[in-house]
């Protein structure tokens, strides 16, 4: 039984009327992988950005490795450990491959340039963009500079990564390579990744967590998630 | 040859040029490419903030007169010699560029150029105030006597040239040094995508803190320098004007290249050198250039020569 | 005069201070407000303006109504045509980009300065008001009867200081009644609150962006001609006019045309007022801190929405 590496107590968001989201109670134990799914406007990049710590919540706590974390920018987040990949692509465009990655590694490993470079092969490696570590990453397909983003994720070496929808726009093929990629991955971090495309979340998802109006609907395994299918079927769009 | 290798050569190379001028120049160029490369410092630390971090400040001219008035008022009252009121212009600069900062980068994009306009005017406008002690417009007269450092008499036009050019290759080389670090790539990451730098685990507010005093203050060195090497402090210096001509010479030169501020502050210098033969209305090709340079060319000529010919430029 | 009739008279100078301003601030505010840009060449309409009327009235040939007539109604429409040319050439271009159109106005700025500059020259140079009767006003006192009015020597105003006000009242009700009612101002409203809809609906956006531009021009134009009979036309009066928009539209809010009115009467009578108790240089760096401190701590001013 392994401890959550990351909880939430009754966490809230309202804009003005409108309750983004309510009270939710939220525990994600270390070295798994969650989906976090639901329709449109149910709350889930919401949720996400006060986890990373880009939006303040109304009420509630957010604890990360034992330490309340509700109070520290998101900067301070991502240094103790957290990793995020933004729902629309996110990279420097203008700047190489490899710069992009090195300035992910480079807050951990700052002078040093051997092991900046060495962990900048690594992550390319991982995600199989290594022969482009010269191109300009504007230059990149979408579906490269989705990789990019993970490479980015990856060169962090984080407790935590925390994924929006990064199937999005990606090819079958891309697709796959990606499934194998967070396997891989979840042996040394935990997985949080929002997700709309159903049949990822079977595939890679020890555990599922819906969320609707912006309360937590159902938890459980993909498998339970789906049997209550019949149920949710008006709220699930894509499968 | 590596990139970085080219680079300092190039620049090396800029400085020995600049150095053998010295000797080569007549008197009245001589004179003005002193004074180019007392801007062109002034410049470099404009661009640092511009160029590299993506600030468009419009008030650096109270950090220019930061380090112009800290510099004169502590020889005309204080009675410090040069080298200890240069010290005290960096001072100066470095304190009002912490506490400009500190209040103007909760603002960013256009709010934060107006408000770097409007803490300029106040400083301006202050300074016009306590005309008392700064003697205001009119300004002051450094006397030659006291411009001796360390036995070298600064007024004298070669001692003044190779100061100047000391002032330009330590800002330059500086700059060089920064930019390679860790930090200095921050900075340009928080230029292309400051979210997603917030994102990568940086205090994107402290490197721009720290980019603002860096810039602060090498403009408040030139500022000092200018003061010291011409002998004369005065608040045209601190007025607006002051504020828009490094970002015409950076822009026109290359924002985010080291070399582009040289070739702006200089090409801009002798353009307006010799409109000013014309009319009294030279400061119109100063807006005509800065109209061609936004339509025409946003990378500015080093942004150009960057682009086109040496990718390597830093 | 007494401390009651020097306010008074401060006031009163203060207003009109205010309703030159909330002209051209209301100019400035619009274009903010419609094309997301601003125009740092803003107060060199404001001094084309005045110098367009030396020019038309001493053309007409002497002063009287009729010379300053034609400066209303020629001067504005001059700048504002030059405004949008300006715009089509050059903000069009660079795409409306915020910060390279500060950058092209600051070159325009210098560009349509210098050019008075050249053909105007350096000298201020007036222009004698339409009608100039001076009307004297009364004050209250005291009286063992109780309060009675009576008429302080020096307490007065000329009719022409009453004209301006009411001009501008006039212009700004016009204003806000054609963004209100009719098609144009329903278009302006559109493309303000959404450019790419608006373009979908089939608005032209470039060329309502040059009316705007054009239109804000004029009014600062319309400013210039009526301050000049009491200010002199001077190249460089742009920047101080410049200057107290800028504090104006950032206090009432960038955008919002009624928080610019209800500044430009704020700072126009506190700027009467503070002058009579402060040095103008002390009063003006107050102003300019009070700008930079809204911005940084209440960025949309005292009157806007926050999260534009």
């Amino acid at each position: 039984m392994s401890s959550a590496i990351l909880s939430t107590r009754a966490l809230s968001k309202s804009f003005g009327g409108l309750r983004a989201v309510q009270e939710v109670d939220f525990e994600l134990p270390e070295g798994e992988i969650r989906a976090l799914i639901g329709p449109n406007g149910a709350g889930k990049t919401t949720f996400v950005s006060m986890l990373i710590g880009r939006l303040e919540p109304s009420a509630g706590s957010v604890v990360f490795k034992g330490a309340d974390v509700t109070g520290l920018p998101a900067h301070a987040r991502v240094a103790l450990g957290m990793a995020y990949t933004f729902q629309i692509t996110s990279i420097f465009a203008r700047l190489s491959v490899e710069e992009n990655v090195a300035l992910a590694a480079r807050r951990r490993l700052g002078r040093d340039r051997a092991a900046v470079a060495a962990e900048v092969d690594r992550a390319l490696g991982e995600v199989g963009l290594g022969p482009r570590k010269g191109q300009v990453a504007g230059d990149l397909s979408y579906g490269h500079q989705r990789l990019l983003e993970i490479a980015m994720g990856l060169a962090q070496r984080p407790r935590l990564l925390i994924l929006d929808e990064p199937t999005q726009g990606l090819a079958e093929s891309e697709i796959a390579d990606f499934q194998r990629l967070i396997r891989a991955l979840s042996e040394e971090t935990t997985i949080l990744l929002i997700e709309h495309n159903m049949s990822v979340v079977r595939a890679l998802a020890d555990r599922v967590t819906v969320l609707n109006f912006g309360e937590v609907l159902a938890e459980g395994t993909p498998a339970e998630i789906h049997a209550n299918l019949a149920v949710q079927a008006a709220y699930l769009g894509t499968g | 040859m590596s990139g970085a290798r080219r680079a300092l050569i190039l620049h090396a190379g800029v400085v020995a040029a600049l150095f053998a001028l010295n000797f080569l120049l007549p008197a009245y160029h001589h004179g003005n490419l002193a004074r180019i490369m007392v801007l062109a410092s002034y410049a470099i630390g404009f661009n640092l903030l511009l160029g590299y971090t993506g600030l468009l400040s419009l008030g650096h001219a109270m950090f220019f007169a930061a380090g112009m008035y800290g510099m004169g008022l502590s020889m005309r009252y204080l009675g410090f010699t040069p080298g200890p009121a240069f010290l005290a212009g960096l001072a100066a600069g470095a304190a009002v560029s912490l506490a400009v900062g500190v209040l103007a980068l909760r603002t960013a994009g256009v709010a934060f150029m107006i408000v770097t306009l409007m803490f300029a005017q106040a400083a301006y406008l202050v300074i016009l105030l306590a005309g008392r002690f700064t003697r205001g417009d009119e300004g002051f007269v450094i006397r030659q006597a006291e411009r001796v450092f360390l036995g070298v008499d600064l007024s004298d036009p070669g001692n003044r040239y190779l100061a100047a050019l000391l002032l330009f290759a330590a800002c330059m080389f500086l700059m060089l040094r920064l930019i390679g670090l860790p930090s200095g790539r921050v900075l340009v990451a928080i230029r292309e995508n400051e979210e997603r730098a917030r994102l990568l685990g940086y205090d994107t507010f402290a490197h721009k803190l720290y980019a603002v005093v860096v810039s602060g203050t090498i403009s408040a060195a030139a500022g000092a320098a200018y003061g010291l090497l011409f002998g004369y402090v005065g608040a045209t210096f601190a007025s607006v004007q002051y504020s828009i001509l490094p970002l015409l010479w950076v822009l026109l030169g290359g924002a985010g290249t080291l070399i582009g501020p040289l070739i702006g502050t200089a090409l801009m210098f002798y353009l307006i050198d010799l409109s000013s033969g014309l009319t009294s209305a030279y400061m119109l090709i100063a807006g005509v250039v800065l109209v061609l340079i936004t339509l025409f060319a946003p990378q500015g000529l080093g942004g150009e020569l960057r682009r086109r010919l040496w990718p390597w430029l830093p | 005069m007494e401390l009651g009739p020097h306010i008074f008279l401060a006031v009163i100078e203060g207003a009109v201070t205010a309703a030159v301003l909330a002209l051209m601030a209301s100019g400035l505010s619009l274009v903010f407000g419609v094309m997301r840009v601003v125009n740092v060449a803003h107060g060199e309409f404001y001094m084309l303006g005045a110098v367009a009327a030396w020019f038309v009235a001493s053309g007409v040939g002497g002063a009287g109504a009729t010379a300053f007539v034609a400066a209303l109604v020629v001067a504005p429409v001059a700048v504002g045509l030059l405004a949008a040319a300006a715009d089509v050439t050059v903000l069009k271009r660079i795409g409306y980009d915020p910060e390279r159109t500060i950058v092209a106005t600051i070159g325009l700025l210098y560009i349509l300065q210098q050019l008075t500059l050249m053909t105007f020259g350096p000298d201020a140079r007036p222009v004698a008001p339409p009608f100039n009767a001076r009307i004297a006003l009364p004050w209250v006192e005291w009286a063992e009867a109780g309060p009675a009015l009576y008429w302080p020597w020096g307490l007065s105003v000329t009719a022409y200081k009453l004209f301006v006000i009411g001009a501008a009242v006039a212009v700004l009700a016009a204003l806000w009644a054609m963004m209100a009612r009719t098609r144009l101002g329903l278009t302006m409203r559109a493309t303000q609150l959404d450019r790419e809809m608006a373009q979908a609906f089939g608005i032209p956006v470039e060329r309502v962006y040059a009316t705007v531009f054009g239109l804000g021009a004029g009014l600062a134009a319309l400013a210039g001609v009526l301050i000049v009979p009491i200010q002199q036309a001077h190249y460089l009066m742009g920047g101080e006019a410049l200057l107290l928009s800028f504090i104006v539209v950032i206090i009432g809010g960038l955008g919002s045309l009624a928080g610019t009115l209800a500044a430009a009467v704020l700072i126009g009578l506190s700027d009467g007022i503070v002058s009579v108790f402060f040095s103008p240089t002390l009063a003006k760096i107050m102003a300019t801190l009070l700008v930079a401190l809204v911005l940084v701590f209440r960025p949309q001013g005292l009157f806007g929405a926050r999260g534009r």
